[in-house]
């Protein structure tokens, strides 16, 4: 039987498993749309803007551990969608995008609503395609799904002319995808596995650095295994929190440019650097020269690229991180020179050593009794979730004071715009998280800035009933950049007060979700609780300390260790 | 240092601005580029010649090789190999230098390939040093016009 482009799209859709996709039409798309009013197994989220579409179905994808899927008509609807996929493609998240286009014959031609959508996004996506014919449909759709999961993941384009979408075709059976120039290395090379153990047998100060490669690969449990085994404390990327359980006694918290005191000493102080699904950016490593300097460096990472890229690497393991861990786990539990009290032995003043400078400089704030700190807020929000909670966050000092203080225990619990920090980010990704997870607790910390470069998507969260809070760090400033100016440019708040704000609970109450304040700390804990009770989209507005700094922080091109502290 | 890289790539539309997008978004060099169809209508070779600290050469051939239509990368200089560019050179030949021009391309292995009333179009082949070298010959003769190909490359046969 033949099928319309249209048609068999979305049967190749439902073929890889798809049930939620995110998107707004277009009339290149309406084919798309025509047919997706008969279907009944793939759920369409209306979002209120294309951006937050490809925001929600990274999110989603995050959360489920699946590709996320969104659809957005040519043009406008693809240049809207651009952001979005230049996010997922530095997080390295598994998407894929698809946009209308004009049809075949009027490509080229300046037609109404046409972009060059694959030439604007070739840089930013893992790969992408123009369906030319409509033969070539779903064998391209089979493999940007392909693509987009496998090797090292990332969000893969397919532009689909109008034309194609209504042609007639035979929908072609499914055969095992093999492509000729794509053959990502899973398995590490067992002599480089050797080379890595016997460093870690040997030394005296090593740390694990976990990045987004171990979520991306679901190695938490690898990862904690060897890092409790060993008993090797643990330091996180924004992207790799979660990858170890945050409340352990060996996490170290986040490194970098906002990480713990303790942790970027111990990088810079120790003898053997275990990196892990990381790629030494540079909020991480801070001046290159200085990180990490007396360490011999391990680096397992699936994208052989990564390696060596910004820091030189002496034991480089070019596989996915399961299985390089697998392996490593693997030797140390047939090795006969390990021993587990030994390592405690030999690793305790090391240990002694970081306790030291966690004693030293702990992560915290100044707690005050009438105004609000945000660390507070944040604090309280793990406390009364449990630290259970999916978090999502827009991008600012709310996003790192997130990241120092909610405790992940879990991977795929958290989702931010690490690598491109993207405003607007939170709100959408916290839609796609609640479709991810309809039964948990969904919560964007959102900045006052940020939240309103989306927060048109609360006609989404309405539409779709979904209970979705926000907490929104009200400091009356685009902090972060006024962080800046204060420490940088003699306090000159150049364009960073927010002289205009709308009343976030009116704001709520116009798309009929509701709106709570807090202006007080004694008020806090009670608007969390109500919020948490709601079963509705909600906008928790803490007045917040207005010009409260991120500490530790480590100045850009600075050495990690050259850190200012509260 | 100079590297000349050689890339395998299926012959798709947009593979070639897959490449040198690369080059631009990254900031690496190409100083000469040429492509075209292999033994296999489906597979274009790209011979590019770049240079940088063995660093960026390194990120150049993991960029490439990352790149999904990439068959295959090959740093020449890791390798035997031969080298070669063309270049077509209209010099004055008036009554006078002629004969002089005649002489030099014919040392050089040269062909003339147009003959004008004042001018010879020469055609060239050879290592880049050789061409270079030709060219500062010709040049107080009065060269008009120069066209330089970009540099092909292929590995030697292995010995015995
Ligand atoms: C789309 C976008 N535009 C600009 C920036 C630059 N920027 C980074 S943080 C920030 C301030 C964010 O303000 P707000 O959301 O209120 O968060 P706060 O830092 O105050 O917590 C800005 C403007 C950005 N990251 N993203
Ligand atoms: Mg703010």
């Amino acid at each position: 039987m033949k099928l319309t482009g249209a048609q068999a799209f979305l049967k190749c859709l439902e073929e890889h498993g798809v049930e939620v996709i995110f998107g707004y039409p277009g009339g290149a798309l309406i084919d798309v749309y025509d047919e997706l009013m008969k279907n009944d197994k793939i759920h369409h989220v209306l979002t209120r803007h294309e951006q937050a579409a490809v925001h929600a179905a990274d999110a989603y994808g995050r959360i489920k551990g699946e590709v996320g899927v969104a659809l957005v008509t040519s043009g406008p609807g693809a240049t809207n969608a651009v952001t979005g996929i230049a996010s997922a493609y530095m997080d390295s998240i598994p998407l894929v995008v698809f946009t209308g286009q004009v049809p075949t014959k009027l490509i080229g031609n300046d037609a109404f609503q046409e972009v060059d959508i694959v030439g604007i996004t070739r840089p930013i996506t893992k790969h992408n395609y123009l369906v030319k014919n409509a033969e070539e449909l779903v064998p391209i759709i089979r493999e940007a799904f392909h693509l987009a999961k496998t090797g090292r993941p990332g969000p893969v384009l397919v532009d689909l002319p109008k034309d194609v979408l209504a042609t007639r075709i035979g929908y072609p059976e499914l055969k095992p995808i093999s492509m000729r120039t794509y053959k990502p290395t899973y398995e590490p090379h067992p002599g480089q596995i050797e080379k890595a153990c016997k460093a870690m047998l040997k030394a005296k100060k090593p740390v694990i650095y976990a990045g987004g490669g171990v979520i991306l690969s679901d190695s938490n449990e690898e990862l904690t295994e060897l890092a409790r085994r060993l008993d090797i404390p643990v330091t996180m990327t924004l992207m790799g929190l979660g990858g170890f359980p945050g409340t352990d006694h060996l996490s170290m918290g986040m490194l970098g440019m906002h990480g713990t005191y303790f942790a970027n000493m111990a990088v810079a102080n120790c003898d053997l650097l275990i990196a892990v699904g990381a790629r030494f950016d540079d909020r991480v490593t801070g001046r290159v020269d200085a990180f990490a300097p007396h360490a011999e460096i391990i680096h397992i990472d699936i994208d052989p690229s990564s390696i060596s890229k910004n820091v030189r690497v002496d034991i480089p393991i070019v596989a996915d991180c399961k299985h390089a861990l697998d392996a490593i786990n693997a030797w140390f539990g047939r090795s006969k020179d390990f021993n587990a009290d030994d390592c405690m032995e030999k690793n305790r003043p090391w240990h002694e050593q970081i306790r030291e400078w966690k004693n030293k400089h702990p992560l915290g704030y100044v707690e005050e009794t009438d105004i609000i700190k945000p660390q507070f807020v944040i604090q309280k929000l793990n406390e009364l979730t449990g630290g259970d909670a999916i978090i999502t966050t827009e991008v600012g000092q709310h996003q790192m004071w997130t990241a120092q203080f909610y405790h992940f225990n879990k991977p795929r619990q958290f989702a931010t715009s690490g690598g491109l920090g993207v405003m607007g980010y939170g709100f959408p990704a916290a839609i796609g998280a609640q479709m991810a997870a309809p039964d948990k607790v969904v919560i964007d910390i959102a900045g006052d800035g940020s939240i309103q470069m989306n927060i048109q998507e609360l006609a989404t969260c309405r539409q779709e009933k979904l209970p979705v809070k926000v907490a929104i760090l009200n400091n009356g400033y685009l902090g972060m950049v006024r962080q800046w100016q204060e420490l940088f440019y003699n306090k000159q708040y150049s364009s960073t007060v927010m002289e205009v704000a709308p009343d976030f609970v009116k704001v709520a109450e116009a798309y009929g979700a509701v709106g709570l304040r807090a202006t007080k700390p004694s008020e806090v804990e009670p608007v969390i609780r109500e919020a948490l009770k709601i079963n509705n989209t909600v906008f928790m507005d803490f007045v917040i300390a207005r010009e409260e700094g991120v500490y530790p922080m480590v100045p850009a091109g600075k050495a990690t260790t050259e850190m200012l502290l509260v | 240092m100079k590297h000349t890289i050689s890339v395998l790539l299926q012959n798709k539309p947009g593979v070639l601005s897959r490449v040198t997008g690369l080059f631009s978004g990254r900031g690496f060099n190409i100083e000469s580029l040429s492509v075209a169809q292999t033994l296999e209508p489906d597979v274009s070779c790209l011979t590019l010649v770049t240079s940088g600290e063995d660093t960026i050469i390194e990120q150049i051939t993991k960029q490439l090789h990352k790149l999904i239509d990439v068959i295959k990368v090959t740093d020449m200089c890791e390798h035997d190999n031969v080298e070669r560019e063309m270049a077509l050179i209209r010099v004055k030949a008036e009554a006078h230098t002629r004969a002089e021009v005649l002489r030099i391309v014919d040392i050089f292995r040269g062909k003339v390939i147009d003959v004008g009333p004042k001018s010879y179009v020469v055609e060239l082949t050879g290592k880049a040093s050789k061409l270079q070298a030709v060219i500062d010959i010709l040049r107080p003769i009065g060269i008009q016009e120069i066209v330089r190909s970009g540099t092909i490359a292929m590995t030697r046969a292995p010995k015995s």
